[in-house]
């Protein structure tokens, strides 16, 4: 799996297509995401950004299509954990957490160690771990609530704990499903803060409804449609595009 | 926190330490204090706790999958009678020609059924040490192919644990045929020693019960280890959210799969301990009920615990004891109702509701305290 790279490009999408039960949830989506991007995907439901993240991350295997990651890597051979190894985070939708663990240890267990059994029975924790964990938590604003059961954090919270996990992991790309789903205004635009900052020295792909939020993010927009795309650009041009505001805008 | 005090919480040090001073005293009960004192332990006594303590040890076993990984196991009872059928087997190579038909070599069963010499299978059970292998490879294997497959089809919920009920079932079903050469439907009984000394004999049951109760030490201290350990805060997690593990990058049929196997090496020791202590192993022990029953016993106890796994063995034995002896057509209504009962009144099991009612006692005496301290 050592191919020198074939395209410049983190991620490459190409012809990607996925039927469910006849259903076709992506037909043909193509997606090119230079290292150290941003990218805000749209798209109204069902155009197939949530199978889309389902395709990158081994979850779903594509029908048909070629999904490159680092020029080199085929993902469509690879399985959830292979691909994550390789450097790639997700952020669910509904913020997936281990509700019965406490912040600190989630964070614990997506910092970027081994991930083998053996390594995990055996190996003690080093030393600079707690200083990462520190940092982390202080960054998504979590570091009085420590010791409290994730389960018990706000919905809010929830969604900060996950993007600190994926921070703890230190991926090569993050790709983050509706970050700001059930947020207020106030914690809405601190995630788009962070955001920008993660997006720093990391590759960010975010799903996102929320318009305000997509302009704050101030990047280059894809939107979908019907498991392709239909425009890309920046979000000032694609929502003057008439297509665009024919299916997603609704006017 | 040091590893040893991670280990060792207040609660496990005490259920460890009662089991050793369990593990010393009751041999001087049942040998050293004269018969009829109070002190004294007869050795019918003896024996039925000790059956309680293997019974334990396969609810500590079943716990650490089911009550840290989310594998509900309706077959761990095949795991513990496999154990058995090993320490069995040695037992049956010793009776030697002691046997009704005075045969050297082969157990009487296989005598009456004409056969000529000792199946393959049975090939080394003369020897302890391979047989106590035996104890922990049979089942340890089982669980291998057995989980190999189920994880990584990926094979979770009550679909695992009705392909976990029917293994446990067709090996009833193997173990019941005569051809098997496992003693069929009578199983293997009739034990005369084991290295060297009697089975019926006080000394060697109290050394038995000693040995089970170090044993459910030993397993309890295994099981805390592994799920204090990072490996076991992925457990949990696989427990909680399977695929956001995987999308963390961790392998989640290698964990599984790990710890499903010490777990069944776990409930193997424990039926090798049961065997010679009621002297009798047979394919009943293999019987699915028997598997929901040590499922009742965790639940019962405290799920997640490992503590109260091993209490709610202990409770509901002791309470089928009693129960069998007063009203025995009625046991199993009362087992099925007392699942009911926890399951609706105590989820936590009853380690759970003591913690409750201690987290009360504990809150109300405080209740003034913070004015004071403000």
């Amino acid at each position: 799996m050592t191919l020198p790279p074939l395209t410049s490009t983190l991620l490459y999408l190409d012809n990607v297509q996925v039927a469910f039960d006849g259903y076709k949830a992506l037909r043909g989506l193509s997606l090119a995401l230079a290292p150290g991007e941003m990218r805000a995907i749209i798209g109204p439901n069902g155009a197939g950004k949530t199978t889309m993240m389902d395709v990158i991350t081994g979850k779903t295997r594509p029908d048909e299509g070629e999904i490159l990651f680092d020029g080199q890597h085929d993902l469509t051979r690879l399985d959830e954990a292979a691909i994550a190894e390789l450097g790639v985070g997700r952020k669910f939708q509904k913020p997936t957490v281990f509700e019965s663990h406490t912040v600190g240890d989630n964070i614990v267990l997506a910092l970027k160690a081994p991930r083998g059994a053996f390594a995990t029975l055996l190996g003690a924790p080093p030393a600079r771990e707690r200083a990462r964990i520190d940092e982390i938590l202080e960054t998504t604003r979590l570091a009085s609530h420590r010791d409290r059961r994730a389960g018990d954090l706000s919905h809010g919270q929830k969604q900060w704990l996950e993007i600190g996990m994926l921070l703890a992991q230190d991926p090569k790309l993050l790709l983050v499903d509706e970050p700001v789903a059930g947020m207020t205004d106030a914690e809405t635009a601190a995630t788009a803060e962070l955001l920008k900052r993660i997006s720093k020295d990391h590759s960010v792909v975010v799903v996102e409804h929320d318009m305000t939020f997509v302009r704050e993010l101030d990047v280059k927009v894809t939107v979908l449609h019907e498991g392709a795309v239909l425009a890309e650009g920046p979000l000032d041009q694609v929502s003057a595009n008439e297509r665009v505001i024919e299916v997603y805008l609704g006017r | 926190m040091t590893p040893l005090t991670r280990l060792f919480d207040r609660r496990g040090a005490l259920f460890v330490g009662l089991l050793v001073a369990a593990a010393i005293l009751v041999p001087l009960a049942a040998l050293v204090a004269p018969k009829g004192s109070p002190l004294h332990m007869p050795p019918h006594v003896v024996a039925l706790i000790g059956k309680y303590l293997c019974y334990a040890l396969l609810a500590v076993a079943l716990d650490l999958v089911w009550g840290y990984c989310g594998i509900l196991s309706l077959g761990h009872g095949a795991f513990f009678a496999l154990g058995g059928y090993a320490m069995g087997m040695y037992l049956m190579r010793q009776i030697g020609a002691r046997g009704v038909y005075a045969h050297p070599v082969l157990p009487d069963f296989m005598v009456f059924l004409n056969w000529q010499e000792l199946p393959v299978a049975w090939w080394g059970f003369q020897s302890f040490p391979y047989a106590m292998a035996m104890v922990l490879l049979a089942p340890g294997l089982l669980a291998f192919v057995f989980g190999w497959f189920a994880f990584r089809s990926r094979v979770t919920g009550v679909y695992l644990s009705i392909i976990t009920q029917a293994m446990t079932y067709a090996l009833l079903l193997a173990f019941f045929r005569n051809d098997m050469g496992f003693g069929g439907n009578n199983g293997l009984t009739d034990f005369k020693d084991i290295l060297g000394f009697a089975v019926q004999a006080d000394a060697t049951r109290a050394t038995l019960f000693s040995l089970s109760a170090l044993a459910l030490a030993a397993g309890y201290l295994l099981a805390r280890a592994i799920v204090v350990s990072k490996f076991g805060k992925v457990l949990i997690a696989v427990r909680d959210a399977e695929s956001r593990t995987r999308f963390l990058g961790y392998r989640v049929e290698t964990y599984k799969l790990l710890v499903f196997v010490v777990s069944a090496m776990m409930a193997g020791l424990a039926g090798a301990l049961y065997v010679p202590q009621v002297g009798i192993i047979n394919p009943g022990e293999f019987a699915p009920a028997n598997s929901i029953e040590a499922v009742i016993w965790v639940a019962l106890g405290g799920r997640g615990t490992l503590v109260g796994a091993a209490l709610g063995a202990v409770l509901v034995n002791f309470g089928k004891s009693v129960f069998t002896g007063v009203l025995p057509e009625y046991w199993l209504f009362a087992l099925g109702g007392l699942f009911v009962l926890v399951t609706l009144a105590m989820p936590k099991g009853v380690l759970g509701l003591w913690d409750q009612i201690a987290a009360r006692w504990r809150r109300t005496p405080p209740a003034a305290a913070p004015a004071i301290a403000e």
